[in-house]
């Protein structure tokens, strides 16, 4: 029975980290080409959220799925166009700054539209109810989120290894100065990574919306947890950081099963440990301009 | 020029208006300043707000009825953050701001560290929002009062219901409980009451605070079949605990010995459930509730919650005090207040602190999910139960006896 139950644990866990999966995908995609540390990332997230309580009563949360994503992709132009672009070669300090700033920018502008207190919303009545494999219950709603992840995860990896498009992503980031001697510039690239990773981040905080609480400050908490799966994961690597996220998800469910007051901690000390053994993460790969 | 006498006129009025400024940022003769120190960010930060808007409204009202003493009363607002620094800014607001006195705090640990401040300063402060037990007891401070009912008030209030429902005597809980002081306090308190009622513990888990996903402790909750699910958490913990409890479909009857209203309406429609303390909500009936609900819904556009009442009233009573005793120092204040001065609090019967902890005396109330079908609204989600302790009770019976927290003013 106990064994049981820590198998549930740990299936619930995996779950959980296809939500993070989402977020540090995205996260590591900007970080691999562009060389930015995005900590506005979170904001998206958030974004995403509140978009969709707005847009639900009129378009339905399944039109929400989509034009919650989409409407934050345009953001995403505008932020990449107007100012990410500028900070591409620039010290990196720089874009942390910005990225920072913006982060704080979205964050209060939340707060001042539609007020700091959590704004409720509820998963759709036909998402709604339980699923129970043998011993094990599951949300229904959470198999729709787990579904809708694997699509997105395995989309992105089609397009980054079977596409013109991903060769010309994978070369930019081991060598931006190659592809612009092979005379293709990467700007438009990097504007299609910064729609597609802020778009993936809007979808999580859409499918987290009716499950977590909609406040101004969920980006911020998200993106910590982001940024530890993709240093577990280890940079430029899809596959690493798609086992790291999963890896966290069972960590937690397992520290809130052993040591609850560790639930939290216990992914941090399972970052510290995986820099020790191996310093570029999991399946990092050495990438020539960040060492 | 032209017209000499135009600019001379203009030089008299600018010496003027430059002697006028210092005197009025001074601000000694002409308005009576207050800080208030609450959390505006962070996971607290969705109350903050409540209390913001409580305390401005209440400031309004002060001046429209003649400030304090035919002085102008002045608000300077801050987002006291963390406990480090509340300390900090509580020391500017009396060393630079010169500030009568200080309104606000829910967090535990922050309101302990202003306790400090305000002690060694000599200035009053008000706790609107802090709830452990230690501040009454341990903690307590002369020069720091509570309109904020302590972890005992709400365990026994509430408790009084949950007995009644049958739903604690010989059964067994799992207890969730927010891992901070707050928390830590409120299981203490919640576990005697428990505990003298002869209900045994399931299982206890301490949360992390910052925690959104819930569904591990789900998990646990649902193989170790509980007879009733004890909350003792904070903040969002309680939006994202109610929201995933009705996600995962579990039906073990649920209690809450913390609360704050503007949670559960964050929770959304159907997600709130079980039976809940509070120190006041928008539906009590009394006149001066309807005022200020009715008055609070035009300047806000939304119901106030139980963080607004507690500023709100926090500054009505300094406001009132300062003019009963015919003076803003703290120390006048203090005594005016030990002496049992009595306020109006919204409720029913009147509220005075109590000399021996400075915790007010007051009614508070009990409150159960409405079904999902009775609701008709976002705001009315809940029913009450009558002011606790009843009419002909003592109204120091909810509140921490000398026992349970003994308080010794600091010299």
């Amino acid at each position: 029975m106990e064994f049981v139950f820590i198998l549930e644990q740990v299936a619930n866990g995996l779950l959980i980290g296809a939500n993070y999966l989402l977020i540090a995908l995205g996260l590591s995609l900007i970080f691999s080409l562009g060389g930015i540390v995005n900590l506005a990332h979170g904001a998206f997230y958030a974004i995403g959220a509140y978009l969709t309580v707005a847009l639900s009563p009129t378009i339905g949360f399944g039109g929400a799925l989509v034009a919650s994503p989409a409407i934050t992709a345009l953001l995403g132009l505008l932020i990449e166009r107007f100012l990410l672009r500028r900070f591409y070669r620039a010290d990196p300090i720089l874009s942390l700054l910005l990225t920072f700033g913006l982060a704080m920018v979205a964050e209060q502008a939340l707060r001042m539209i539609f007020g700091a207190a959590p704004v409720p919303f509820s998963i759709p009545l036909w998402l709604r109810g339980q699923v129970f494999i043998g011993e094990f219950i599951y949300s229904k709603y959470r198999l729709i989120i787990l579904g809708v992840a694997v699509v997105c995860v395995s989309g992105l990896w089609v397009l980054l290894t079977r596409t013109a498009f991903g060769r010309v992503v994978r070369a930019g980031v081991q060598n931006p100065d190659m592809v612009a001697a092979l005379g293709i510039s990467l700007r438009p690239y990097m504007t299609a990574v910064v729609m597609i990773a802020v778009a993936l981040a809007a979808l999580a905080g859409t499918m987290m919306a009716p499950v977590t609480g909609v406040t101004p400050t969920m980006g911020a908490e998200v993106l910590t947890f982001a940024f530890v799966v993709v240093v577990i994961g280890g940079l430029g690597s899809f596959w690493g950081v798609v086992l790291a996220a999963l890896i966290v998800g069972v960590v937690r469910g397992l520290a809130a099963y052993a040591f609850p007051p560790a639930t939290e901690a216990a992914v941090y000390f399972l970052m510290v440990l995986v820099l020790l053994l191996r310093p570029r993460g999991l399946f990092g790969e050495r990438i020539q301009r960040f060492e | 020029m032209v017209h000499p006498h135009l600019s001379r006129r203009a030089l008299v009025a600018g010496g003027a208006a430059l002697l006028a400024k210092p005197a009025l940022s001074q601000g000694q003769a002409d308005v009576v300043r207050i800080g208030h120190l609450t959390p505006r960010t962070g996971f607290l930060g969705p109350l903050g707000e409540y209390a913001v808007q409580g305390v401005q409204l209440a400031a309004d009202e002060v001046n429209a009825a003649g400030g304090i003493g035919g002085r102008r009363l002045e608000l300077l607002l801050e987002d006291s953050v963390n406990p480090q620094t509340a300390s900090a800014k509580a020391e500017r607001f009396i060393q630079r701001d010169r500030v009568s006195c200080i309104v606000g705090e829910i967090n535990s640990a922050s309101a302990l560290a202003i306790g400090q401040v305000v002690q060694r300063e000599k200035a009053l402060f008000i706790n609107t929002g802090a709830n452990s037990d230690a501040l009454r007891g341990s903690d307590c401070r002369r020069f720091m009062f509570h309109i904020e009912g302590a972890n005992s008030m709400y365990v026994k209030s509430v408790g009084r219901a949950l007995l009644a429902e049958g739903k604690i005597a010989g059964k067994r809980y799992y207890a969730l409980t927010a891992d901070y002081a707050f928390g830590h306090d409120l299981l203490k308190v919640a576990k005697n009451f428990l505990g003298a009622n002869n209900a045994r513990a399931a299982a206890e888990d301490l949360i992390p605070t910052e925690l959104a996903d819930f569904s591990p402790f789900l998990l646990k909750l649902r193989q170790a079949r509980p007879d009733v699910v004890i909350l003792n958490l904070a903040g969002a913990q309680i939006t994202n605990f109610l929201k995933q409890y009705t996600e995962y479909g579990l039906s073990f009857p649920v209690a809450g010995f913390g609360f704050d209203t503007a949670l559960a309406w964050g929770a959304g429609q159907g997600n709130f459930l079980g039976t809940w303390p509070t120190v006041w909500h928008h539906l009590v009936d009394t006149p001066s509730t309807k005022a200020f609900v009715a008055a609070f819904q035009r300047k806000f556009n939304r119901p106030p919650e139980n963080q607004a009442w507690g500023d709100y009233c926090a500054l009505k009573i300094i406001a009132q005090s300062m003019n009963e005793a015919k003076s803003t120092e703290g120390l006048r204040i203090v005594e005016h207040l030990e002496k049992g001065a009595k306020f109006d609090v919204l409720k029913p019967r009147e509220g005075y602190f109590r000399a021996r902890d400075h915790q007010i005396m007051m009614e508070m109330y009990a409150i159960s999910a409405l079904p999902a079908d009775k609701v008709r609204n976002r705001w009315d989600i809940f029913s009450s139960s009558a002011a606790v302790p009843g009419p002909g009770e003592d109204l120091e019976v909810i509140a921490p006896s000398a026992e349970e927290a003994a308080c010794t003013f600091p010299a």
